[in-house]
């Protein structure tokens, strides 16, 4: 079979999108926020993680003992600061208030870092090359390995914290209704800021893996965006393991579509991600408007 | 002994006044009804207690602490609690998640998990089934269960029969007459004028945002009270306490 190594590129290649999509996701359905600044935030954090390792020799798995703390931090200052105001003044607001934040991160990275393209491969070793030869024609590459295993262990954990802790309860209650939750003695503000902790955590983990297999610059996060956007949309947004689902078949179609045409890549990647959210349309929520619009003009 | 005052309270809709001036006072492990007709204020009342509706005046004192300016959350943690219009359970939330989460509160007392699962037998099939696919009964339940594991002092419960068969209203009813010798303060907005004034020693009726009649239930007569209700003859009753 000539697409078994494409399926089995393409489902570690779908274990990364899952990764960059886990706090895209995990924000959605903790606090009903699409943050557009989800993928420049991870750009944000490969930077710091490079000037550790440029600068002060620090290994970005090490630098990640500091980068997670300091994003968590920034994502509870940004709930307080921009979040919770923008949320207020509807759903549509704060999407362009991240879309505003995007382009500030962007900018002021570019200012700073100028237009050069970095990675964080030169820090790692042999681990953003080497690879396991399962047979002849397939090899399994251990960054890829490393970051398909980050990946389920870290949706699988947000998971079980959220089905099995009591803060993790709050965190669901708070983000059906926030109102309501104050009668049981639950601080929604507080819950919302450590919720956006822990989504800007996942995104410093994706952040350096993003940084790791491939090279970034200060204006690489709205594709990281897209990509991250199209395996929630796909596995539901809002669900974590149907958000590692989402990636895989994204990077299952992707690496498939890769080996039919060299313009196969994106294209079969933006063509699932529109079939899935026509299917979901169609036999969802707005399902009923959607047949009879079809049928209409048929 | 005084537990919870309302002093003045005012609370607004926009340019809508729907509590006007109430002063009434609760004591420790007094029950006490609300009854009035829609839109008389009691759920407005009810949730500005809590903390969920903003007061455009007067104070909510409890436990001799001025707690006007606290937020819904620190109030249940002081020993508010209310039943919410509605329920307003967490629908995903399994039954037991929903009572757990009022832990939150911090504090302990004689409602655990296993005597709110004691106290409310029918809840203890459906532990598990996330609260949107209970019946109304037992979502009922579910709340007052989930009010009584933060274990308050005060227990403000806003039309518990709404959409009930009268069976399970029985039920409920019986409940409460336990949680009464138990030492809680209870305040009861019930529609069922004469339920309510049977369960109550006390009775305040509310009309167009105000007290239209207050008193002991067992002195206030059912037409006293009927009048108030609907507001017949109110100057006259004005007039007669005078």
């Amino acid at each position: 079979m000539i697409f078994v190594n494409q399926i089995i590129q393409g489902v570690l290649l779908g274990g990364y999108y899952a990764l960059i999509a886990c706090g895209l996701s995990f924000m959605f359905s903790v606090m009903r926020i699409i943050n557009l600044a989800h993928g420049s935030l991870a750009i944000l954090a490969a930077y710091a993680l490079f000037v550790l390792a440029d600068r002060y020799g620090v290994s970005p798995f090490l630098g990640l003992v500091v980068v997670v703390p300091a994003m968590a931090l920034i994502g509870a200052g940004l709930q307080r600061a921009v979040l919770e105001r923008s949320a207020r003044g509807g759903l549509l607001v704060p999407v362009l208030s991240t879309f505003g934040l995007s382009i500030v991160i962007d900018n002021l990275l570019f200012q700073q870092f100028g237009a050069d393209t970095r990675s964080l491969a030169p820090y790692v070793g042999d681990l953003s090359y080497d690879s396991w030869s399962i047979t002849d024609d397939i090899a399994i590459g251990k960054l890829a390995a490393l970051t398909m295993a980050t990946a389920i262990a870290l949706l699988g954990g947000i998971q079980l914290f959220l089905n099995h802790t009591q803060l993790g309860r709050m965190i669901r209650a708070t983000a059906e209704d926030s109102d309501t939750v104050g009668l049981v003695g639950v601080n929604a503000r507080r819950v919302n800021a450590l919720a956006a902790a822990i989504a800007m955590a996942t995104v410093a983990i994706s952040g350096a893996f993003l940084a790791m297999r491939a090279t970034f610059d200060p204006y690489a996060g709205a594709l990281q965006l897209i990509f991250a956007f199209e395996a929630a949309v796909i596995g539901g947004a809002g669900s974590l393991w149907g958000t590692l689902l989402g990636g895989i078949v994204l990077g299952v179609a992707q690496s498939v579509g890769a080996s039919v045409s060299p313009q196969g890549f994106f294209l079969a990647g933006h063509g699932i991600f529109l079939v899935a959210l026509f299917l979901r349309l169609y036999f969802g929520e707005f399902g009923p408007r959607l047949r009879r619009l079809v049928r209409g003009t048929a | 002994m005084t537990l919870l005052s309302v002093e003045r309270l005012e609370a607004r809709y926009g340019l809508l006044t729907a509590v006007r001036g109430v002063s009434f006072a609760v004591d420790k492990g007094e029950t006490i009804a609300l009854v009035g007709a829609n839109g008389a204020g009691k759920t407005t009342l009810l949730r500005a207690i809590a903390g969920q509706h903003p007061l455009a005046g007067g104070r909510v004192v409890f436990n001799d602490a001025d707690v006007t300016s606290r937020s819904a959350h620190v109030r249940a943690r002081m020993g508010i609690a209310l039943v919410p219009e509605g329920r307003r359970l967490f629908a995903s939330l399994t039954v037991e998640e929903n009572l757990l989460l009022a832990r939150s509160a911090g504090r302990a007392g004689r409602w655990t998990l296993e005597a709110v699962m004691e106290a409310f037998p029918n809840l203890k099939a459906r532990r598990r089934s996330p609260a949107g696919t209970l019946s109304g009964g037992e979502q009922q339940a579910t709340a007052i269960g989930r009010a009584l594991m933060t274990n308050p002092e005060i227990i403000l419960l806003d039309e518990v029969s709404l959409g009930l068969s009268p069976l399970v209203v029985g039920r409920v009813y019986e409940q409460l007459e336990a949680l009464k010798g138990s030492g809680v303060a209870i305040v009861l907005v019930e529609q069922d004028l004469k339920r309510a004034m049977a369960t109550a020693s006390r009775a305040i009726c509310m009309l167009e945002g105000a007290i239209a009649i207050e008193g002991a239930t067992a002195e206030l007569t059912h037409e006293q009270v009927t009048h108030a209700y609907f507001g017949l003859r109110r100057s006259a009753e004005h007039g007669a306490r005078a």
